[in-house]
């Protein structure tokens, strides 16, 4: 997915168009397959296979790959679900939590895995989808647990005089039920496109300025290819953080729609 | 150089990223759904029953110590007991060995005894048997030796028996006469 300098001397930078290319396969249809979503096939094949064969034959005392797949596993459990849910209803909602955090995390990383460069989140369906998924299971948990309470912690915060609840509960009532859901898809959206389009910048410079520029631009070829590496350690830390912050904020939005009082 | 991303971007005929196509959206609804099932009836549940079987082998072990503990000291009070027994046992039998002991030891000085008795009595009888043996005798023979000598003494034959015993005999009564009257 690297645009390059064409050999005419002009510099083409990359285009939002990368994440809509051509189709593969079903062109037209809804079932339409073109190389991102055959990028996400491929991820979500590894995570299935990852989690299978590290969970097929599981002994009290773990092999190497079985303690490696039982770190993602308890991370998910322990530092996301357990500890904002706790045990009871961390317990519940587990394989929720899991799946969009392994789903978010396997999709985030093909953006910075060399010849696949472009992340499965990085088009909307994915973020978009989760998010509404997100969105409600919190509703869920909060109208299951106890209606009334649910709705009345989440459009008049205990605490705040009478009065202000002209003011306060549109505002409570555009961040909870509008707001949630559009944040959790452009976060994660946006940091995958911008991501991409970062690296692609870079190393289409880079390209540029080693084969095409003249003279004493090509100095700056090394200056944009350090950046791009330096950028792909980086959207390596942003695949993982994005998966974690995506999975977090949904066990949040689900504990507080459980709370009994904020 | 986000400016430049944005050039870029607004060159050539864009499509929105914000808004989803309908392949997109079934692609990660299918997807999701996958994985979710995944986890949910697979992985987890595999997972729990690792975490299960890891808790159960720790409280496992300790229970299994406890009760190798509880197990040695039953043991060791029945052996104990065993030991007390024994000694109850070994005391008892002691006893009675000395009984039968003191039983025997008197059975047989009774016995020894009788014997005793019995071959005093024997000898008392055979003595006597022997003394009479020995008067009858002794008295035949003194006769015959007085008659004998009466007879060197008067120069006569004494030899009218029937006389001579009569002698003899009136000799030997004064003779015992004499002897019972000296006691």
């Amino acid at each position: 997915m690297l645009p390059s300098a064409t050999g005419d001397g002009e510099f083409h930078g990359p285009s939002i168009n990368e994440f809509f290319p051509e189709a593969v396969l079903f062109a037209g249809s809804p079932f339409e397959i073109n190389r991102i979503m055959l990028i996400r096939f491929l991820a979500v094949a590894v995570l299935l296979l990852v989690f299978w064969l590290g969970t097929r034959r599981m002994t009290v005392i773990p092999t190497r790959f079985q303690s490696i797949v039982e770190l993602g596993l308890n991370f998910a459990r322990v530092n996301i679900a357990e500890d904002i849910l706790g045990k009871k209803d961390g317990k519940r909602f587990l394989p929720l939590i899991t799946t969009i955090f392994f789903m978010v995390l396997f999709m985030n990383i093909t953006g910075p895995l060399p010849f696949l460069n472009i992340a499965g989140t990085s088009v909307i369906g994915v973020p978009l989808v989760l998010a509404v998924i997100a969105y409600v299971a919190f509703i869920y948990a909060g109208v299951k647990k106890n209606p009334g309470n649910f709705f009345r912690n989440a459009l008049f915060p205990p605490g705040v005089p009478p009065f202000l609840y002209i003011i306060v509960t549109p505002i409570e009532f555009i961040s909870t039920f509008l707001v949630r859901p559009v944040t959790l898809t452009l976060r994660l959206l946006m940091n995958m496109i911008v991501g991409h389009l970062l690296l692609v910048l870079f190393f289409s410079a880079t390209q540029f300025f080693f084969f095409t520029a003249d003279g004493g631009f090509k100095l700056f070829g090394a200056g944009t290819l350090v950046f791009g590496f330096a950028f792909t350690l980086f959207e390596v830390l942003i695949a993982l953080l994005q998966a974690y912050i995506f999975a977090l904020l949904t066990a949040v939005y689900i504990q507080l729609a459980l709370a009994e009082e904020h | 150089m986000f400016n430049a991303v944005i050039a870029a971007a607004a060159e050539t005929e864009t499509r929105n990223p914000l808004l989803p196509e309908l392949y997109d959206i079934i692609w990660s609804g299918l997807i999701f759904v996958v994985i979710l099932f995944f986890f949910w009836k697979l992985v987890l549940p595999r997972m729990q029953k690792l975490l299960d079987e890891r808790a159960e082998a720790i409280e496992g072990n300790i229970a299994k110590a406890d009760d190798a503990q509880r197990k040695a000291e039953a043991a060791l009070e029945q052996y104990t007991a065993q030991l007390a027994d024994a000694r109850a046992e070994a005391g008892k039998i002691r006893e009675v060995a000395r009984a039968d002991g003191q039983k025997i030891v008197a059975e047989h000085r009774e016995q020894a005894v009788a014997e005793a008795a019995r071959v005093t009595a024997s000898a008392k009888v055979q003595i006597e048997a022997e003394r009479q043996a020995a008067v009858v005798s002794l008295r035949s023979e003194v006769g015959t030796l007085a008659i004998d000598l009466a007879s060197g003494v008067i120069g006569e034959s004494l030899t009218d028996d029937a006389k001579a015993s009569a002698i003899v005999d009136r000799f030997l009564a004064d003779l015992e006469a004499s002897e019972k009257a000296a006691k």
